[in-house]
């Protein structure tokens, strides 16, 4: 039955579907705002299905079983979050105790993975990547964590399942002051957590042409690939189920379609930061804003 | 569907350019621009070879140039389509009876399509995706 939920639903395959149709949504509104008409439906799946295709090179410089086994790692962690997830919809009574720590320590997984594949991958433009990529963890972690606090403090309980069950009987966490303040802030950390504009230094396209993917083709590429769109499906809803519950109807669709519109639109409309001022940025303008919303958390607010 | 249908649905375009005068380029953004927007054909520019299922060459080829295109298309992952960008990389263009001039493309790795122009229009560029389309399709 683990292997069900794992490979099935609401594992792997679910959160790859739902995280295709995502990316195309994601795309087809940047293309919306750019006046384009934007890629076809099937786009993200027929990206993948092509990169499988295609032939896997390595390079010389490489340190080969690393360079080879990031990517599968990195694709592996991201359904577990996903079934820890989605089995708390399903039935609560799956669920652990710190099942929410769990989460956030699985979610870190893909970028020690990035990090890791492209040290190994020996291309001096991937290890200006990786050392951005680890810089970039630094700094968002710690703002990250201070938010995730607030749920905590006021709820008393590190399971995802109890945290959604307050949510029911209170309300939302995002309704008093102290959860809107971290709510915030999460919505910035998982910006940068899935390495989207202004916060995609690790890759950077334009400027060091791909950074911790410069080296990868192929299926491995294709990995990766596949763990970001997963990403971008289970974050979003991760943040809803312990900021913005309760998730009983079918309105957590659209709540989860304004939390991806967001991330589109500070991605369409912002430059690329720096590293430095993205660790300044987050270090001496969101922490302080998290530890506001502690206090203001365990004063009852 | 077949291998080369979905080959031919999805084209990540890695952009060479060698000692070009730079209208080549700008006219490759602009067909990426919202009037021609490649990106519905599932066309995308990508900032390394590793990535890429099209090599866009551009430019003149002089003697370096030459050299880094030979080791660019040794490290590329195949299937590859090798496209001549504009008169320069076609035949040499106005520079054909430089000195620094090392051929055209053609005499450097195998070329799969030629687009014509100096520079050429955005209607020949499509014209040309069409041919790589077509190419990719036989795969």
């Amino acid at each position: 039955m683990i292997v069900f939920y794992y490979i099935i639903f609401p594992g792997f395959l679910t959160a790859f579907i739902l995280g295709g149709i995502a990316s195309w949504t994601e795309r087809k509104l940047t293309a919306k705002i750019h006046a384009r008409v934007g890629p076809p439906f099937l786009q993200p799946f027929y990206d993948i299905i092509k990169l499988f295709i295609k032939e896997v090179t390595i390079p010389d410089s490489a340190s080969k079983t690393i360079f080879m086994l990031s990517p599968i790692i990195a694709f592996a962690s991201v359904p577990i979050v996903a079934t820890i997830v989605g089995i708390n919809f399903l039935n609560p009574e799956y669920g652990f105790n710190g099942d929410l720590l769990v989460c956030v320590y699985l979610l870190l997984i893909p970028s020690i993975a990035i990090i890791l594949g492209s040290s190994a991958s020996g291309n001096p433009l991937a290890s200006i990547g990786a050392s951005r990529e680890m810089k970039l963890v630094l700094s968002y972690e710690l703002a990250f964590w201070a938010a995730l606090t607030v749920p905590i403090i006021r709820t008393n309980t590190f399971r995802l399942s109890d945290l959604m069950e307050y949510q029911v009987l209170n309300g939302a966490t995002a309704g008093s002051w102290s959860g809107i303040i971290a709510f915030i802030v999460a919505i910035i950390c998982i910006q940068a957590k899935l390495a989207r504009v202004p916060f995609d230094m690790p890759e950077a396209e334009t400027e060091i042409a791909g950074g911790a993917y410069i080296e990868y083709s192929g299926a491995l590429l294709g990995f990766f690939k596949m763990s970001q769109y997963m990403m971008l499906v289970v974050l979003p809803v991760f943040l809803l189920q312990i900021f913005w519950g309760p998730l009983n109807s079918p309105i957590t669709i659209l709540k989860y379609l304004l939390l991806l519109f967001i991330i589109v639109l500070i991605e369409n409309t912002n430059p690329r930061l720096k590293i430095d001022q993205a660790v300044k940025f987050f270090w001496f303008g969101l922490f302080p804003l998290g530890i506001i919303s502690i206090i203001l958390a365990v004063l009852g607010m | 569907m077949s291998i080369g249908g979905i080959l031919s649905r999805s084209i990540w375009v890695f952009h060479f350019s060698s000692a070009a005068c730079n209208n080549c380029d700008i006219e490759i953004i602009d067909a990426l621009t919202p009037r021609f927007d490649l990106e519905r054909f599932g066309i995308k520019l990508v900032g390394s070879i590793k990535h890429a299922d099209c090599m866009l060459v551009c430019g003149s080829m002089n003697r370096k140039g030459a050299e880094r295109l030979k080791f660019l298309y040794d490290i590329a992952p195949k299937p590859i389509v090798v496209v001549a960008f504009g008169s320069c990389a076609a035949s040499g263009g106005i520079f054909a009876p430089s000195y620094y001039f090392n051929g055209p493309v053609d005499s450097i790795v195998p070329v799969d399509a030629y687009i014509p122009g100096c520079p050429p229009r955005p209607e020949a560029i499509i014209d040309g995706i069409v041919k790589v389309v077509k190419k990719l399709r036989n795969v």
